[in-house]
């Protein structure tokens, strides 16, 4: 018997996956899932002795090496100091172009979204980007963006070392493929199925005829991300942390996986 | 102190360029009462590089024509209610960017240069929308390659927190080096802090590193807890309870009217 496993733990675990190999990881403000996902990936590259993992999660002390402002992200990046970093969006289109600044027409965006943050040079310079939107719905995941923020692919003449690797929403795994311009399904959370996805999602994109489960995380995994993981990412995020803490207490006695 | 405040605010005079820091550098929000009391309007606000409660106060109090920024929200608490309902009228204009532009148009004001290339930001909407922002072949390549000029951002007046002032007008702002990165961007700078201190903070290697000197400082000006309901790095944590409440009062004119009009009662 398995043991419950709370949605998001997946989430967080796939990140972990999904940062194999970085060397430094950033995380922007308001991503708790991203930043427990990249502390993971440090405490798991940890034990078992591999590369040490460097994080800069904005918003932290502790998680945090910048002393230049909020100008040294973007320097750091530009050289090729970040291997991976997580952007979202209020729409995320089928080209992996993503609109952080508002549905409708433009500038009178109705609703008008924060505004594009770093993603419109982030998304050109580090190179494994993953897009990161737990709320996956038509009005989210739609055919084309209404405002380009930052786009998924570049003409060939532009300096574009960077770029979307994956796509993670709260029912499944996306890769991109650069050539085809296109996401392809990789994974599927439990409890989800393909039509369910397929009509949750306002662009095409390739999968296979019975797409594979997200791989739920084990025994040691859960044991470092219930434990050291929630620790580290209550300094930053002391809400969500908690909200973590009791929701996986009530776990207990519910049936693994029910979504 | 409510006194020096407001000599501070009257240094603002309608139709400058105001360059504010983001929500977790050193928000001055101590002077958001005077500026509004004051009255200076017809703004242009530069975010460095988001913006947040005071740029939607301010935005919300009608002294603002256009909005210089990366971002605007009130983080945990949601969307900045009256920057969206003005986008939504028409009300403002908006001048999207992304962060790393407008450290770039800073770092050109700095340098005292015409303007400052970046990378990305090629192919994007926000560049369709911003005709200041031109696109030059890099000169020292060998093949094509475009690249993105941002033009020298010059704001009239920097306005920020931070913990601490000598008596000589030179501020600790410690590794918020954004902060400096304004100041030396800006014809004058204004700043509040939490206390004023004796010893000279140029005197000592530690303290001097953090400093901006007051070569750069116009006015400092006293003001306890004056990034509230924000917090100070190093000193006190942010009011998130308090961000909530604004959001919740300000999502109706009237509701913002009423929340404004119990806090400017505070800062008279």
């Amino acid at each position: 018997m398995t043991a419950a496993v709370h949605p998001r733990e997946i989430l967080i675990a796939t990140i972990a996956r999904l940062l194999e190999g970085t060397r430094h990881v950033a995380v922007g403000a308001s991503s708790p899932i991203p930043a427990a996902g990249a502390m993971l990936r440090r405490a798991l590259q940890e034990e078992s002795g591999g590369a040490p993992l460097r994080l800069s999660i904005l918003g932290s002390v502790e998680h945090n090496f910048f002393t230049n402002g909020s100008a040294e992200l973007f320097d750091c990046a530009g050289q090729r100091r970040i291997d991976a970093f997580f952007l979202g969006g209020g729409q995320v289109d089928g080209q992996a172009n993503i609109n952080l600044v508002g549905a409708g027409d433009y500038p009178r965006s109705a609703p008008r979204w924060p505004g594009s943050f770093g993603s419109a040079y982030l998304y050109f310079v580090v190179p494994r980007v993953i897009l990161f939107r737990e709320e996956h719905t038509p009005r989210v995941f739609v055919d084309k963006v209404d405002f380009v923020s930052a786009p998924g692919v570049s003409s060939p003449h532009i300096h574009r070392p960077g770029g979307p690797a994956a796509l993670l929403t709260g029912k499944a795994l996306f890769s991109f493929d650069k050539a085809r311009r296109g996401f392809a399904l990789e994974s599927l959370h439990p409890g989800q199925d393909l039509a369910g996805v397929k009509a949750a999602t306002g662009f095409a994109f390739a999968h296979g005829e019975a797409p594979p489960a997200t791989a739920a995380p084990g025994a040691r995994v859960l044991a470092l991300l219930r434990g050291r993981v929630l620790d580290e990412l209550s300094e930053t995020y002391p809400d969500f942390a908690a909200q973590m803490r009791s929701e996986l207490a009530a776990l207990d006695g519910v049936p693994a996986l029910a979504s | 102190m409510q006194s020096d405040l407001r000599a501070l605010a009257r240094r603002i005079e309608p139709g400058m360029r105001i360059a504010l820091p983001v929500d977790y550098a050193g928000v001055s929000m101590a002077m958001t009462g005077p500026m509004i009391r004051h009255g200076a309007g017809d703004l242009h606000l530069v975010c460095v590089p988001t913006g947040g409660l005071q740029v939607d106060q301010l935005v919300g109090a009608g002294l603002v024509r256009r909005v210089e920024t990366s971002a605007v929200s009130l983080g945990e608490a949601g969307g900045a209610p009256c920057f969206n309902r003005a986008v939504g009228e028409g009300a403002i204009e908006v001048r999207d960017a992304t962060c790393p532009a407008i450290h770039a148009g800073l770092m050109a004001a700095q340098k005292g240069i015409p303007y400052m290339p970046m990378r990305g930001v090629l192919e994007t909407d926000l560049l369709a929308h911003r005709p200041d922002w031109r696109v030059a072949d890099n000169p020292f390549a060998e093949g094509e390659d475009p690249i993105v000029l941002i033009p020298a951002i010059r704001p009239d007046i920097a306005i920020f927190h931070a913990p601490m002032a000598d008596r000589a007008g030179n501020v600790w702002i410690g590794r918020r080096r954004e902060l400096a990165a304004m100041a030396y961007a800006s014809a004058a700078t204004i700043v509040t802090v939490e206390r004023i201190v004796d010893d000279n903070l140029l005197g000592n290697e530690m303290s001097a590193a953090g400093t901006l000197p007051a070569l750069y400082v116009e006015q400092v000006a006293l003001a306890p807890r004056g990034a509230w309901p924000y917090g100070l790095w190093g000193e006190y944590a942010t009011d998130v309870g308090e961000l909530r409440r604004y959001a919740a009062a300000a999502r109706t004119p009237q509701g913002f009217g009423d929340y404004m009009a119990g806090f400017l009662k505070e800062a008279a």
